[in-house]
């Protein structure tokens, strides 16, 4: 696994994507609040794990493909595009890069949508967890995840999720960043370490 | 004394002597009124071949070509001259068929990569762009010739539903509601200009466009011809297919029986 946790979620009408906010080379922390949510397009978002520079140039290489897709075609791209996009960079150079993005967004013809990338995979899914911090809350997602959750509900699915890993994941902590998409566009959040909710034993 | 004017077969009125002074001998040469003469003969190669139509409508796109019939060993079926471009995309041709092949595969291989690259059908404007685009890159330069052929594009998707576009030699791309290429697409535009097709079904529509195709035939010029017809649309599934045979058989007779009609009213009338 690799180390961040990182979650995505639909609902009817958009998605929700949640990420820790810790970098950590070894045993130090470089970076306590970095944003794990990176932009791919307007209402088209991705979460980052495992290696920051390897996450972090295939981020940018698939805004820069999806900036000029969507002026060729004249429309918002679908976030099939994006996921393909990342996908085939993926798969491509699977043996060099040690990362695994989840792509999530918004598009007119399928609504919210979550696409799962990992080692060059390309597959469609309700809600996706990553990193190295997800292990630890495999068990709580499919217990708490029910189809029909509205925004805010998911919302919360994915704060809890986010605070449950970082207080049992080392290489998880920090801060939870919280991108909510919909028709109208993105909303970017962070939730502060104290405002977290608190679980058994904290 | 002022050289001698000829008419064009489109009455446009030009000096002779302009294309006597080799204006006309490469596509990298403007004349001096400004035209690129071997596209525009380009374009002519296209008014002799046999008509294609392509109309949209409310579900779907229809499209019908005139095949004309040169030789009895002909079997049937064969030099079709409507090809698949993707599931979803149909492309009917007018002009040289051996051009027109070519850029069939052209518009196979611009959708495929698409598909490969961003995993889902390519957009029929998106696709229409890119192959008038190849089009066009091979009027601009004196070592090749412009392609002589024109070439209708559609295709039906669930969220944008019918499109159909239309690619000529020069290289431009227009989206239509309905157009016709080859040696009768005047006579073809009158009649698809009385139809109200954006409120009819593909069902409806087959026969009106057999009709069509069955007007504009002439009879004593060119003797037999084969009527090839295909469709996309929602009674398809969104898949571009060769109207099934009892479609056509039906859609034969309506054109048929229509004829004789006409016939039969223009012999009242006298």
């Amino acid at each position: 696994k690799s180390i961040t946790t990182i979650i995505a979620v639909e609902f009817n009408g958009g998605v929700v994507l949640g990420s820790d906010s810790r970098v950590s080379a070894g045993e130090t922390v470089v970076n306590r609040v970095m944003n794990k949510l990176s932009l791919l397009h307007d209402k088209i978002y991705c979460a980052l794990s495992g290696s920051a520079a390897d996450a972090q140039t295939i981020a940018e290489m698939v805004n820069y493909q999806l900036d000029v897709h969507s002026i060729e075609i004249g429309e918002d791209p679908q976030v099939r595009s994006a996921a393909t996009l990342v996908k085939n960079i993926s798969y491509k150079y699977k043996e060099e890069l040690s990362a695994h993005l989840i792509v999530a967004g918004w598009d007119r013809r399928g609504g919210g949508q979550v696409f799962v990338t990992l080692n060059g995979l390309l597959s469609r899914q309700p809600f996706a967890v990553g990193g190295s911090g997800s292990s630890y809350v495999y068990g709580f997602v499919d217990a708490e995840y029910q189809k029909g959750m509205s925004k805010e509900d998911c919302q919360q699915f994915v704060v809890n999720t986010i605070s449950l890993a970082m207080s049992r994941d080392g290489s998880s902590g920090g801060v939870a960043y919280l991108v909510t998409i919909d028709e109208k566009g993105a909303e970017e959040k962070c939730i502060l370490g104290n405002e977290l909710p608190t679980f058994y034993d904290q | 004394m002022l050289p001698p004017l000829c008419f064009t077969a489109d009455f446009r009125v030009y000096h002779m002597l302009s294309s006597k002074l080799k204006y006309d001998l490469s596509a990298s040469t403007f004349s001096p009124d400004g035209r690129v003469f071997q596209v525009e003969y380009a374009m002519k190669a296209v008014e002799n071949s046999s008509t294609a139509i392509g109309i949209r409508c409310k579900d779907g796109v229809v499209f019908g070509v005139e095949k004309l019939v040169l030789s009895k060993l002909y079997e049937q079926g064969s030099n079709k001259r409507i090809f698949n471009v993707d599931r979803h995309v149909g492309m009917a041709v007018a002009g040289l068929l051996a051009d027109a092949r070519s850029l069939s595969e052209v518009a196979r291989e611009e959708a495929s990569n698409f598909r490969s690259n961003y995993g889902h059908n390519i957009p029929l404007k998106h696709l229409s762009e890119r192959v008038a685009m190849y089009v066009h890159a091979y009027t601009l330069y004196s070592a090749v010739r412009p392609f002589g052929c024109s070439f209708i594009l559609g295709s039906y998707d669930q969220d944008d539903g019918p499109q159909l576009y239309m690619v000529d030699p020069s290289g431009i791309s227009y989206g239509y509601w309905g157009c016709a290429i080859g040696k009768a697409k005047q006579a073809a535009k009158t009649e698809i200009e009385k139809l109200q097709m954006k409120d009819m079904t593909c069902r409806e529509l087959v026969k009106e466009v057999a009709k069509i195709i069955y007007i504009v035939h002439d009879e004593v010029k060119d003797k037999a011809f084969e009527l090839e017809l295909s469709w996309v649309g929602e009674v398809t599934n969104g898949k571009h297919e060769l109207v099934p045979k009892d479609v056509r058989e039906e859609a034969e007779k309506y054109a048929k029986d229509s004829l004789e009609e006409e016939d039969d009213s223009d012999e009242e009338n006298m």
